[in-house]
Formats: C-alpha cells, sequence, structure tokens
C-alpha cells in the first residue's frame, strides 16, 4: 500500500477493479464459481456469454448491488467486501448504467443528473447545473434538459442515464447490457457515446451482447459460462480464433442471430 | 318473453330452432337491452304511483325545517367535521408512513409492531377505537388528550394511520427495484434513496386510494359523537339528531345529508380525474 501522506491515485499500479475468488450463491443455486478478474485503470473490458453465465451478477457485485456470497472485491485498494467499508463513499467512485435505464421518472432530465451531485457531493445548484449541462452536451441531448424521462426514447433515456453517471465524476463505468432493452434502430447512438468515453481513457467493464462492439471498442474480452471465467484475451483472439470449444459454440450461435435465422 | 313468428307456426317441431336462428346476435342484443329499460321503466312508474309523495314529504323533506338547518349546519357543524377531518387526515398520514417504514423494515421487532398495530386497529370497529381513546387513555394515564378536538382527532387518526400503512406499503413497493438500484449506484444512502426517490414515487401512486379513505374518515367523524360533544365540537350527523328529536321530523337528516354529499361528491370526482390521469400518463 502506498503512504499514510500520498493519496490514492489510480494508475499507481492499483488495479481499478481487482476481483479475487469471487463466489455468489442465489439459495442453492451457485451463480459465481470462483472468479478472478482485475480490471486496469483506463482499460476497456467486455464481458460477453450466454445468458444465464453470470456476468450480470459479477457486474452488480462489483459494486455490491449483489452481496458476494465468498471473496474479495478490491475497488483501487479499497477491499469493499469488507463490513468495515464505507460502500456509498466507493459507489461514488463508479458510474453504474442499467439495462432498464433507470431514470427517476418524477425529475425531469435536470433533476435526475442533478440530485446526486447536491445530495451526495454537496456541490451548489449552480455548479450541479454546469456539470449536468456539461454532460448533457456531451451525450448531445442539452436540449432535452426540462423533459420527463417518460417523453424521451430509449436511446435518449439511456444516454441520460450516461450523463447521470458521469456527472458524478466517476473513476470507472459499469455498463449492464444498455443496450438490450433497445430497438435495433437506438442502439448506434448509445453505443457511439460509450465508444467516446472509452476513447477518452475511461476505464470501463462492459456486460454486452453487441459483439461488434466488442471486437471495436474493447481492450479486453472475458467470455464466461456457466459462473466461471472460460477465456479472456485481445478481441482479436477471443473472437477471432477462441481456444476453448464453449465460446466457439456461443460465437456461432450469435452469429446466426445476427444474420437473422429464424429461431429452430 | 314469446315472440311472434313471422314465417307462420308449427315450422319448428322437426328443425333444430330455425326460430331462434332468425335473430341475428345483435338482433338478441338489441332485444335484451329493450326488455331490461321496459321492465326498468315500469319499476320507476310504479313507484311513482305507489309512493305517498304527501306524507314522505312531511316526514323527510319540510321545507321549513330543512331552511332553519342553515346556516348553521354548515357554519358551524360542516366545520368542526371538517377540522376534525382535517386533523384526524395529518395523524393517520405521518403515522401511517411511519407504520408503513416499520412494515418494511429488515428489523424483525419494527416489522412485528407494525403487523400487530394494523391488524388491531384495521380489524376493530372504528366506534370501539373511539370509545377506548376517549375513555381509557384518560382512565389510564390519568390525563386527557388536550384541545376540543383532541380526543376525538386522535381516535381517528390510529384508526386511519392502519388503513393508511397498508396504502402507503403497497405504494412503495410498486416503485420498481431499479429505483433503489440506480439511487443507490449514485452513492445515496438508503434513507436518501428512500426519502428522495422512492416515497416521492410511492405518494403519486397512493393518492388516489389516499383520497378515498379520506372520503370514508370524513363520514367516520359521525361516530365522533360518542365522546360527547358540546356547542362547540359539534359536527355534522350530531347535529342534524340534536334538531330531529327538537322537530320530531327527519328533515334535518336530509340536510345533513346534503352537506355530506356537497363535500364527498367533488373529493370522489377528483379521485377519478387523478386515476384517469395516471393512467395516462404510464
Amino acid at each position: 500500500m502506498t503512504g499514510p501522506v500520498t493519496p490514492q491515485s489510480p494508475g499507481a499500479g492499483v488495479p481499478a477493479i481487482e476481483i479475487d475468488e469471487l463466489h455468489k450463491h442465489f439459495g442453492a443455486l451457485e451463480v459465481l464459481k470462483g472468479i478472478d478478474f482485475v480490471v486496469d485503470p483506463r482499460e476497456v473490458v467486455c464481458v460477453i456469454g450466454p445468458s444465464g453465465s453470470g456476468k450480470s451478477t459479477l457486474l452488480r457485485c462489483v459494486n455490491k448491488l449483489e452481496e458476494p456470497t465468498s471473496g474479495r472485491i478490491l475497488i483501487e485498494g479499497d477491499d469493499i467486501t469488507d463490513p468495515d467499508c464505507d460502500v456509498d463513499a466507493v459507489r461514488r467512485r463508479i458510474g453504474m448504467v442499467f439495462q432498464s435505464f433507470n431514470l427517476f421518472p418524477h425529475l425531469d432530465v435536470m433533476g435526475n443528473l442533478t440530485i446526486a451531485q447536491r445530495r451526495v457531493l454537496r456541490r451548489s445548484k449552480a455548479d450541479a447545473i454546469a456539470t449536468a449541462t456539461a454532460m448533457l452536451e456531451r451525450v448531445g441531448l442539452v436540449d432535452k434538459a426540462r423533459e420527463f424521462p417518460a417523453r424521451l426514447s430509449g436511446g435518449q433515456q439511456q444516454r441520460v442515464a450516461i450523463a447521470r453517471a458521469l456527472c458524478m465524476s466517476p473513476d470507472m463505468m459499469l455498463f449492464d447490457e444498455v443496450t438490450s432493452a433497445l430497438d435495433p434502430e437506438l442502439v448506434g447512438e448509445v453505443l457511439a457515446v460509450m465508444r467516446s468515453l472509452a476513447e477518452e481513457g475511461m476505464t470501463m467493464m462492459v456486460v454486452t451482447h453487441e459483439m461488434g462492439f466488442a471486437r471495436r471498442v474493447a481492450d479486453r474480452v472475458v467470455f464466461m459460462d456457466d459462473g466461471v471465467v472460460v477465456e479472456e484475451g485481445p478481441p482479436a483472439e477471443v473472437l477471432g480464433d477462441p481456444r476453448h470449444e464453449r465460446t466457439r459454440r456461443f460465437l456461432s450461435q450469435v452469429a446466426e442471430r445476427d444474420l437473422g435465422d429464424p429461431p429452430p | 318473453m314469446s315472440s311472434p313468428d313471422p314465417t307462420g307456426t308449427g315450422s319448428a317441431v322437426g328443425s333444430t330452432g330455425p326460430g331462434h336462428r332468425r335473430l341475428t346476435r345483435r338482433q338478441r342484443a338489441r332485444l335484451t337491452r329493450g326488455v331490461v329499460y321496459a321492465a326498468t321503466l315500469l319499476l320507476v312508474a310504479w313507484l311513482v304511483v305507489s309512493v305517498d309523495w304527501g306524507r314522505l314529504q312531511e316526514a323527510f323533506f319540510q321545507p321549513d325545517v330543512f331552511a332553519e338547518q342553515f346556516p348553521e349546519i354548515v357554519t358551524r357543524a360542516a366545520r368542526n367535521t371538517l377540522i376534525f377531518t382535517a386533523l384526524s387526515f395529518s395523524i393517520a398520514l405521518v403515522a401511517g408512513l411511519v407504520l408503513a417504514l416499520l412494515r418494511l423494515s429488515s428489523i424483525t421487532p419494527y416489522r412485528w409492531f407494525a403487523i400487530v398495530y394494523i391488524e388491531l386497529f384495521r380489524g376493530m370497529p372504528a366506534l370501539i377505537t373511539v370509545i377506548a381513546v376517549g375513555f381509557a387513555i384518560p382512565i389510564a394515564l390519568d390525563a386527557r388528550v388536550p384541545g376540543i378536538y383532541g380526543a376525538g382527532s386522535l381516535a381517528l387518526g390510529i384508526v386511519y394511520s392502519a388503513y393508511m400503512a397498508e396504502t402507503i406499503r403497497a405504494g412503495i413497493e410498486a416503485v420498481p427495484r431499479g429505483q433503489v438500484e440506480a439511487a443507490r449506484s449514485l452513492g445515496m444512502s438508503h434513507t436518501w434513496a428512500m426519502t428522495s426517490i422512492v416515497i416521492p414515487q410511492a405518494f403519486r401512486i397512493v393518492i388516489p386510494p389516499l383520497t378515498n379513505e379520506l372520503v370514508a374518515l370524513i363520514k367516520d367523524t359521525s361516530l365522533l359523537f360518542v365522546l360527547g360533544t358540546t356547542i362547540e365540537t359539534i359536527e355534522i350527523t350530531k347535529f342534524a339528531r340534536d334538531a330531529v328529536s327538537k322537530t320530531f321530523n327527519i328533515t334535518p337528516l336530509v340536510a345533513a345529508a346534503a352537506v355530506y354529499l356537497a363535500i364527498t361528491v367533488p373529493l370522489t370526482r377528483l379521485v377519478g380525474l387523478l386515476e384517469a390521469r395516471a393512467r395516462k400518463a404510464r
């Protein structure tokens, strides 16, 4: 660990996310069967795998929306599985975007973007609005500041959700199948925002079914199946020339779906 | 009813009911509706003819007795009804929210306390609770609930907090889990997530049922006569009953009914509007 005087700075050799021997049970069902996993600062990691493979549960464990059964999770060196850890403080450094957007329907877009800045970071109203406006510009929705979420398209809602997370100035972002609930023609605008974030050096852990995004944007692709990491590596390797039979089978099924074959 | 057969008689014997087949589905529906309308009209006509309107009016609606009730039934009695309603509704709303949160707490004794409280006061007739609060508390604690409206409002507040707790709990549970997750993922504490994200959404959901409970509460203020009423605290029903015994005529109760309806009907219409708006917003 660093000395008492030096503040913790990301990139100083400490991984952004470090997962050790993580197990998660839901009752008798073991969803994660010993995951070891590291995400370095400024790295973009895409987690792929069939539904039920445990990839979303893994992501939700990283900011403790799910309580791990055993194992350790370190965020920039802080052990969030330690009962003494202030999880709220750690979560402030982690932005999360959900499949179902989860915007606050009783607040307009500006309210969605400022409420946590005001309550959690104790920013002044002017500061919060300035930050929110900057983030809305970044996702291309500055003209929607006074709209309520119900009046936005799915793609716009998801871009607002990304902006909301960015307002907290997080050190890293988690994306949980963020395009799965979108109409196909709206997927592109969300992926474009994510891609620009990646290019600016944001640390990202992305659970996704978008193989094209994983191939082009990820530094590393992790394939999970049945609660374990089957293989990981550069996208060209894992997606182009997988070593494991399970990975090959999954990729061929996904490819078939992309061609629009009728279901069996 | 036997419908005339336009093709003549006797054709129905060997064939499988061509007489029925001749009426299309729509014609049959029209026929049924016509019969229902006719029967209703007959019933109304019979009532109009056979009721002794003169005697009825004498007992229930003497214009001069009716007029005598005003304006005091509004300025004094309805005013007191509304004061009791406002006070007990405020008590019930605050206590109901606290009970709903206790009911949803992860701490078992809190949950049990809320369950027992809710079951007790929902299950007992309001009249018994009113008597208990009005007479048992002064005996048990050797203290009176302060204020001329205090005991009555507290009693109804206790009863209605049990109903409202269940309504508010349902509202809180109707807010999707993802809302709390989004709030927590932004670093909000559980308390912040509840107070600024979940409870505001829950209250929007429960405004229509809470308004229905408000209407019921307005009517239940009529139970408070059992606590004894003074000229200062008299509410609509007691006021009308006193007038009945003075005039030996039921007309004051009709006036009371009119005053209640003037308060409750706008409220129930408002609920309808709110519900229609909520449906559109979904």
